[in-house]
């Protein structure tokens, strides 16, 4: 732990180890810092068990007011009634079928997190912290509706096109399969490009924020069409960090995302329609 | 944009093309020797971005094609062993997919589709439809034309065609053609497209740099033609009828002039002759500047080629009515195309008739039909003023000639002369010396009164003038050439039968008697002497045959030559009738018809009296007549007599003295016939040389009065020759004496003052004695006759 590091010598070292930790799935996450980690991956409704080790620096006792693990935001589990450590004791914990139903999610403007933290409290020496970030998903059963989008679109005497997606739900590793149909075309495009685009609302009412990236811009097209063409559409997900749709997480956030069909004339003009498609998690496979 | 730029930066900017494929090939190698599949698709997309440039013409756009294509070879070569990157090809499939720009993405995909197919972990024809299908994605008309060229290119050696490995299980060849034809036609509609690109062009710039990327449509039809399994039943059911409908839909004067042309060079002609009509169709659908024309003559050249291949293929043609399915089309093609200059027109006329020559060479009712045809045409149209379409229509009519090498069958096409009425003057004669040279070429023998008559109706350009054509207009030469030619025309018409050959001659003379003053001197004489040669072939025959009726009879003959012959006298042109009345003359004289050629000497010596006024014509003449009448023995001796005695007369009327000498000592033959029974007349002989002798004299003597000097001896030596002459035969009038008194004479003159030092004559002189002394020395009888003579 770096920042402990320099005048502070720390007293103990804590290590957090998962009872499945060598079975259990990594995934990377990415941290505040910039730094990628790999971490354990849950679901809700699974229990978080393992073991808590605090091994003093040789030599040196470690006096305390008692020891504990949270899940952070939820759930306290105390380790010890107060005393002092003279070598290496190891905790238990578990918290058994914990309800986790939104993802870890790492936004732009907002983070949902999942956080072991173990303290050791102290007098006036100050507690002692160490967390472990580990990482939720949760899989869901493939929707039972999932309908093809289908719209004509265009600009009056100009261009006419007709485009097709062939679901309006896509899990993460999902192949967009679609084209687009040229029913008029008195414009000289350049090329066409189709956009993944997150929208990621934060806050509620006045003070909601909009923050939206572009995932994925993926060129469907090169040159000029003309009346009559149909350009085919095969996108993979899979190369694309996309995370599922979430609507309204804990009333704090939305995450949306949109495909966004950009065709881009020789003045370098810009015409656009943008539509929305939900992405869900798909079990198993993931 | 690059036209305004210029070509420098054109070749700038291949060079920075260049320079990042090789830049990128440098990384792409690198990771393709360390198996590291990740970078190996990085790069070689990077690489294939290159080929995103709009900067460049067709024609440098494929050097860097080429460049790409290339590192391409390589880069499957590494897909292709999985072993070394560890991805199975299923997987790539989708891998090379996830890049974001769609010309590198679809050129990773044809090459690795290319792998997909070669492992059989896919049905060929899925991955094939796969490819094509995606490729719809690039619209640019050259990357597009390029991308779809890359894909027919691996695809060339995959196709589920018969006996191929990746032919069965629901792969067939239907899938194949399918294939490239849909590659076949999207490439088209790009290619098409390429004239509308960019900002307006020269529409000839853009047309030049369209035409260089024709092959790139064409292969396509090339490989269908190679594709084994393409049978005659699939190729007239689907590839023609798709082909086709692409080449009329694209409405597109450039493809569909190519395309057709490729359609017809690519496949079987038997393909062709099996769907002549599906084929036929189509052109006159085409635009209205395709050069219909050059294909369907490159149809109908390679037809006939095929025709004349083996016999074995004639049936089909008969079978399918090509003849009569290609006539229709061309008419169809005329009737559509109003535009169509007349060149344009007589030209498929051309090709179609060589089509029927050498196809139906035995059905020149088709030729007639053609020809018909073409009339039909050019009746619409004043004379054909257009340079070019009178070259074809020469073309077109020379082509029977040659075909048949006979001009007999061009005779009995009623439709020929009808073709040539619609030539001007001026081509009008080409044709017919191009008739003419055929004959001689092939030396047919014209043997019909009637085709005779065709023929000069055919070739009448030569034989009169045609209205409006002024005679100065003619060049001399041009004009000798020409009635040349129907000279030597007339020695090819002959027939065996007397009879017949009688008509000829009466054919001929009707038209070549409208030939006018300069045409008569060329056509006459020949005519003359075929009628002449018909009378020694009667003559030849056992004596006249009987019956009053028949009308080949030398007489007969001579009373047509008479009027022929006086033709020219009217001219005028006296010479050369009194040349044809000895001829003739001689002629009658073998018949033994003394009236006749008496008449004919008759008319020689009236010519010579009111005609020939030129001193010169005159000597000729003369001695003309007097050889003539020394050789003939028919006439009895009362006309004779009147005959030499005219000749003589005349001999002596000559102008210059010398001439006056010569003739007369020539009158001295007309006496003395060297044959058994040949007139014998010493007397008479020595009255001439005697005469001659005193005309000498007195040249002689005229010579010294006037010049001052004595003329040359030659007339004296002269003399002395015939005297030795008829010394020899054995005159007994010549007597040594005389001839020893001529010696003398001789010698005088030359030691004479005034004497004129002459080498010619005292040659001459010294000759003679010699010729004397060595006769002397010979001894025997000769030499006994000449023993008196002293040198």
């Amino acid at each position: 732990m770096n920042y402990i590091l320099g005048a502070f010598k720390p007293a103990c070292h804590i290590s957090i180890t998962f009872s499945d930790g060598k079975s259990r799935k990594q995934v990377p996450l990415k941290k505040e810092n910039g730094q990628t980690v790999m971490v354990p991956l849950f679901q809700s409704q699974e229990n978080i068990s393992g073991k808590i080790s605090i091994e003093p620096v040789s030599g040196k006792k470690v006096e305390h007011n008692g020891i504990k693990v949270e899940l952070l935001g939820q759930i306290v589990r105390e380790l010890d009634v107060p005393g002092e450590i003279y070598e290496r004791k190891t905790y238990p914990f578990e918290f058994s079928t914990v309800e986790m139903p939104y993802e870890t999610y790492n936004g732009v403007n907002v983070r949902l997190r999942y956080i072991l933290k173990v303290t050791i409290s102290r007098g006036y020496a100050g507690s002692i912290v160490e967390y472990q970030d580990f990482v939720v998903r949760n899989y869901g059963p493939p929707p039972s509706i999932n309908n093809s989008i289908k719209m004509e679109v265009g600009i009056e005497d100009c261009l006419h096109i007709e485009f097709e997606y062939n679901k309006s739900k896509y899990h993460l590793k999902d192949v967009i399969i679609g084209k687009i149909y040229f029913l008029l075309v008195r414009i000289k495009i350049k090329n066409m490009d189709l956009e993944i685009r997150r929208r990621e609302s934060t806050g509620s009412g006045a003070n909601t924020h909009v923050e939206t990236e572009t995932l994925a811009k993926f060129e469907l097209m090169d040159g000029a069409p003309v009346r009559g063409e149909s350009i085919p559409i095969r996108l993979f997900l899979s190369p694309y960090e996309l995370t599922p749709t979430y609507r309204n997480i804990n009333n704090k956030f939305s995450v949306k995302y949109y495909l966004n069909l950009v065709l881009v004339d020789e003045e370098d003009r810009r015409y656009f329609k943008q539509q929305e498609i939900t992405m869900f998690r798909l079990g198993e496979t993931s | 944009m690059m036209i305004a730029d210029g070509i420098e930066d054109e070749e700038k900017w291949l060079a920075e093309g260049i320079a990042g494929i090789q830049h990128n090939a440098f990384y792409l190698h690198r990771a393709v020797e360390s198996n590291n599949l990740r970078e190996a698709l990085k790069y070689s997309a990077q690489l294939l971005s290159e080929l995103r440039t709009s900067r460049l013409s067709p024609h440098k756009y494929y050097e860097l094609y080429m460049r790409a294509f290339d590192e391409l070879r390589r880069l499957e070569m590494f897909f292709k062993d999985e072993d070394r990157h560890g991805c199975s090809v299923v997987d790539l499939y989708e891998l090379v997919q996830h890049a974001g720009n769609v010309l590198p993405r679809l050129y990773l995909l044809c090459t690795v589709g290319s792998v997909y197919i070669k492992s059989k972990e896919a049905p060929a024809k899925d991955v094939l439809k796969d490819l094509v299908e995606m490729c719809r994605s690039v619209q640019h008309p050259i990357r597009g034309l390029f991308l779809r060229s890359y894909l027919a290119q691996i695809s060339r050696d995959k196709l589920p065609d018969i006996g191929s490995e990746y032919e069965g299980d629901g792969d067939t060849v239907m899938d194949a053609v399918d294939f490239v034809l849909q590659n076949f036609t999207e490439m088209n509609k790009l290619w098409v497209r390429m004239q509308h690109q960019g900002p307006i062009r020269v529409k000839e710039k853009l047309d030049k740099e369209r035409s260089k990327l024709r092959d790139l449509v064409g292969k396509n039809l090339h490989v269908l033609s190679q594709v084994e399994g393409v049978d005659l039943e699939i190729y007239k059911d689907t590839v023609l009828p798709r082909v086709l409908e692409q080449v009329v839909n694209c409405k597109d004067e450039l493809a569909q002039y190519y395309l057709m042309d490729c359609i017809i060079q690519v496949f079987p002609d038997e393909y062709h002759l099996q769907t002549l009509e599906t084929l036929l169709g189509a052109f006159p659908q085409l635009q209205p500047a395709v050069d219909i024309k050059t294909v369907l003559s490159q149809l109908m050249d390679r037809l006939s080629n095929y025709a004349a291949s083996s016999a074995e293929v004639l049936p089909e043609f008969l079978q399918v009515e090509a003849f009569a399915k290609l006539s229709n089309a061309i008419g169809k093609v005329i009737e559509a195309q109003v535009e169509m200059p007349v060149v344009g027109a007589i030209s498929l006329y051309v090709s179609l008739l060589t089509f029927a020559l050498r196809v139906h060479s035995d059905r020149l009712d088709y030729v007639d039909q053609v020809l018909g045809a073409c009339v039909k045409k050019l009746s619409g149209s004043p004379k054909l003023e257009d340079n070019k379409a009178t070259k074809q229509v020469v073309a077109l009519l020379t082509a029977p000639l040659e075909k048949y090498n006979d001009i007999d069958t061009a005779l009995t096409l009623s439709n020929y002369p009808r073709v040539m009425d619609h030539l001007d003057a001026g081509t009008n004669k080409i044709m017919a010396m191009v008739l003419i040279q055929s004959i001689m070429k092939y030396n047919t023998c014209v043997s019909t009164a009637e085709k005779v008559d065709v023929l000069f109706e055919l070739i009448k350009g030569l034989i009169k003038d045609i209205d409006g054509t002024l005679a100065d207009e003619l060049d001399e030469e041009d004009f000798k050439e020409e009635q040349n030619s129907v000279a030597r025309l007339v020695h090819m018409l002959y027939n065996d039968d007397p009879e017949e050959m009688l008509q000829i001659i009466c054919t001929v003379r009707k038209h070549i008697m409208a030939g006018g003053p300069k045409r008569l001197p060329f056509t006459v004489p020949p005519l003359v002497f075929s009628a002449l040669k018909l009378v020694r072939r009667l003559q030849g025959l056992d004596g006249e045959v009987a019956g009053e009726e028949v009308p080949a009879t030398p007489r007969k003959i001579f009373q047509l030559l008479n009027q022929i012959i006086e033709a020219l006298s009217n001219v005028p042109s006296p010479e050369l009738a009194l040349r044809l009345y000895l001829q003739c003359a001689e002629a009658a004289n073998d018949c033994d018809l003394e009236p006749v050629a008496y008449e004919f000497f008759t008319q020689a010596f009236v010519l010579y009296e009111e005609e020939v006024a030129d001193s010169k014509a005159q000597v000729t003449s003369i001695h003309l007549i007097i050889g003539t009448l020394q050789r003939m023995n028919a006439f009895g001796v009362e006309n004779r007599d009147t005959l030499t005695h005219k000749a003589t007369g005349y001999s002596a009327k000559l102008l210059k003295k010398p001439d006056q000498c010569r003739a007369v000592y020539a009158c001295s033959h007309l006496f003395w016939v060297d044959d058994q029974d040949g007139i014998k007349d010493g007397e008479r002989v020595l009255l001439c040389l005697k005469r001659s002798l005193r005309i000498a004299n007195a040249a002689q003597q005229m010579a010294n009065v006037t010049r001052g000097t004595g003329g040359p001896v030659t007339l004296f030596v002269e003399i002395l020759n015939k005297y030795l002459y008829f010394f020899e035969k054995g005159n007994p009038q010549i007597t040594s004496a005389a001839i020893q008194g001529l010696i003398e004479l001789i010698k005088t003159e030359m030691q004479s003052d005034t004497a004129t030092p002459d080498p010619a004559s005292d040659a001459f002189f010294a000759c003679t004695l010699r010729y004397i002394e060595f006769q002397k020395q010979k001894g025997g009888a000769m030499g006994e006759k000449y023993d008196s003579i002293r040198i």
